[in-house]
């Protein structure tokens, strides 16, 4: 049995882990660089940041690969390394959830291409299928144990990651999509449309990420689980708003006590798979798992 | 839609509404036939611009600002008036049509994403500016070349990741210590950004969408002849 599966037998709610790419920058990651390069410079402090979520309470944990296709690491000249940055993030999640005491799940993140596609921009579904399907694979043989395509806004795009995904493994696929632009995605889509045309397609849960503040991602949960009450929904909020300190670190407006209490309304609207996204920490993290707890 | 109207038999003022309505629609075999049309029946390819293609992009930016139209609409629209303008460009370089402004345009260091950066350029082609777009991973150096080389008035960030934004500042910094600063107003936009960023980088303006950076241009540049 898949590891998700298993866990998701419980009945109860899946505690996420947080944000990657703030913790990145906290760690030294440098403006501008690609972060999945880190999986084989800096495996250690990749496994560190795992390893943080996970003694948060983190279930699943979500690798280090979301610019992980070839068309966002060209423009750092890494695209002929794409199986090998995959492959390198599953590992070092691999390594953390292999040592933790309980199940943790690895989930492979897959970010949007940053493509358009055709006729508004260049890319076709095809390429765009290739090149998730390359991405994937090396997820599969670092030792994923389900894809996790987010913070998507077209719906074709998802459709690429998720057919491409499958052309190269049975493992399980979960996607979310990010409704920051009036209640839509960028590109328009709500989040009715979302769960009438991500259902149909061969994924075991669906919901939410990134965007804005929570509140605007609990309007998404809620429209969702209206349209469709038997789906599995995945809530991942941003822990607030950026805002830039003096010197020049990003910090999100969300407090831990903020990010606990979008933990308790996410789950009361319904959400079984809830973490949290840019800017959140372990200690967000933490104060989200001792709330779900209180609340059984 | 329009295979049934014959715009040769339109009166002008209605070929100039339905070249609204295309634009809207993002029909750019249409906006050109338009186009055409006008200029055959002697319009000035400036009244063609302000009356039938800047007019048109107006609403479509209204209406992507009001969350009606979202970026797959507003870039056909795009797409519509870039068809329109390849006609008239040169027609108007002719008749030495004063430019609103000149803007320098560019997703910053490390970020790829141009999606909101290419629609904020092509609106402000709409609204008059001339656009130079640097494209995207884009460092400080090239920014402030491009500024010098074309005495931009404006100058146009975007980004969309956390790990990117920041480089915002750098370039911002870079321009000051080039003594540009003072020269050009810095807009900023993207995903992640917001007012108070904008203010603690100590950028002119966050724009939080094409639509009000095209707002945002033409003030800044009617307070600069005010001055």
């Amino acid at each position: 049995m898949n590891p998700l599966e298993k866990l998701l037998a419980s009945g109860a709610p899946i505690l996420l882990d947080g944000a990657m790419g703030t913790m990145l920058m906290a760690a030294g990651l440098e403006q501008g660089d690609p972060p999945e390069e880190w999986n084989v410079l800096h495996p250690d402090r990749i496994r560190a940041i795992h390893q943080s979520y996970v003694d948060a309470g983190s279930q699943v944990i979500l690798t280090n690969s979301f610019g992980g296709t070839r068309f966002r690491l060209e423009m750092h000249n890494l695209q002929d390394r794409v199986y090998e940055l995959n492959k390198a993030a599953a590992e070092n999640a691999r390594a953390v959830a292999d040592a933790a005491p309980r199940t943790v799940v690895v989930a492979g993140s897959m970010g949007p291409t940053g493509q358009l596609f055709e006729p508004m921009g260049l890319l076709t579904f095809e390429e765009a299928k290739a090149a998730f399907a390359e991405q994937a694979r090396g997820l599969a043989d670092g030792g994923v144990d389900v894809f996790w395509v987010e913070t998507m806004s077209d719906l074709d795009e998802v459709r690429a990651a998720v057919e491409g995904a499958r052309s190269v493994s049975d493992l399980p696929i979960i996607t979310t999509m990010s409704f920051d632009t009036h209640g839509h995605t960028m590109m328009g889509v709500s989040p009715q449309k979302a769960v009438e045309t991500l259902s149909q397609l061969d994924v075991i849960a669906l919901g939410a990420n990134c965007g804005t503040g929570s509140d605007e991602l609990e309007k998404a949960i809620e429209a969702m689980r209206a349209a469709r009450p038997d789906l599995l929904l995945v809530a991942k909020a941003n822990a607030g708003i950026p805002q830039v300190e003096r010197g020049g670190n990003v910090v999100y407006t969300g407090t831990p006590e903020v990010m606990a209490q979008y933990a308790r309304d996410v789950k009361a609207l319904g959400a079984r798979l809830i973490g949290a996204c840019c800017g959140s920490t372990p200690e967000h993290i933490k104060a989200m798992a001792e709330a779900l707890e209180q609340t059984g | 839609m329009n295979d049934e109207i014959n715009i040769q038999e339109l009166p002008t003022e209605e070929i100039l509404e339905l070249m609204q309505e295309d634009l809207y629609d993002g029909l750019a075999d249409e906006i050109v036939a338009e186009v055409k049309e006008l200029l055959k029946r002697g319009l000035a390819p400036y009244e063609i611009l302000s009356d039938g293609l800047i007019a048109g992009m107006d609403a479509v930016g209204d209406d992507f600002r009001d969350g009606i139209l979202f970026v797959p609409e507003v870039l056909m629209a795009a797409k519509a008036m870039k068809a329109g303008m390849e006609v008239l460009r040169p027609l108007l370089a002719e008749t030495g049509v004063e430019k609103t402004g000149t803007v320098v345009l560019g997703t910053v260091k490390g970020d790829i994403h141009d999606i909101g950066k290419n629609l904020v350029g092509m609106m402000l082609e709409g609204a008059g500016f001339e656009v130079v777009d640097l494209g995207t991973n884009t460092s400080a150096d090239d920014f402030l070349a491009a500024i010098k080389e074309h005495n931009a008035h404006i100058l146009g960030m975007s980004a969309l990741l956390t790990t990117t934004m920041t480089y915002m500042r750098v370039v911002i910094e870079a321009l000051k210590e080039a003594g540009l600063r003072e020269r050009v107003t810095v807009l900023v936009g993207g995903a992640p950004l917001n007012d108070a960023f904008a203010e603690d980088i100590e950028a002119d303006a966050y724009c939080r969408d094409a639509a009000i950076a095209v707002e945002t241009a033409k003030k800044y540049m009617q307070i600069r002849k005010a001055e």
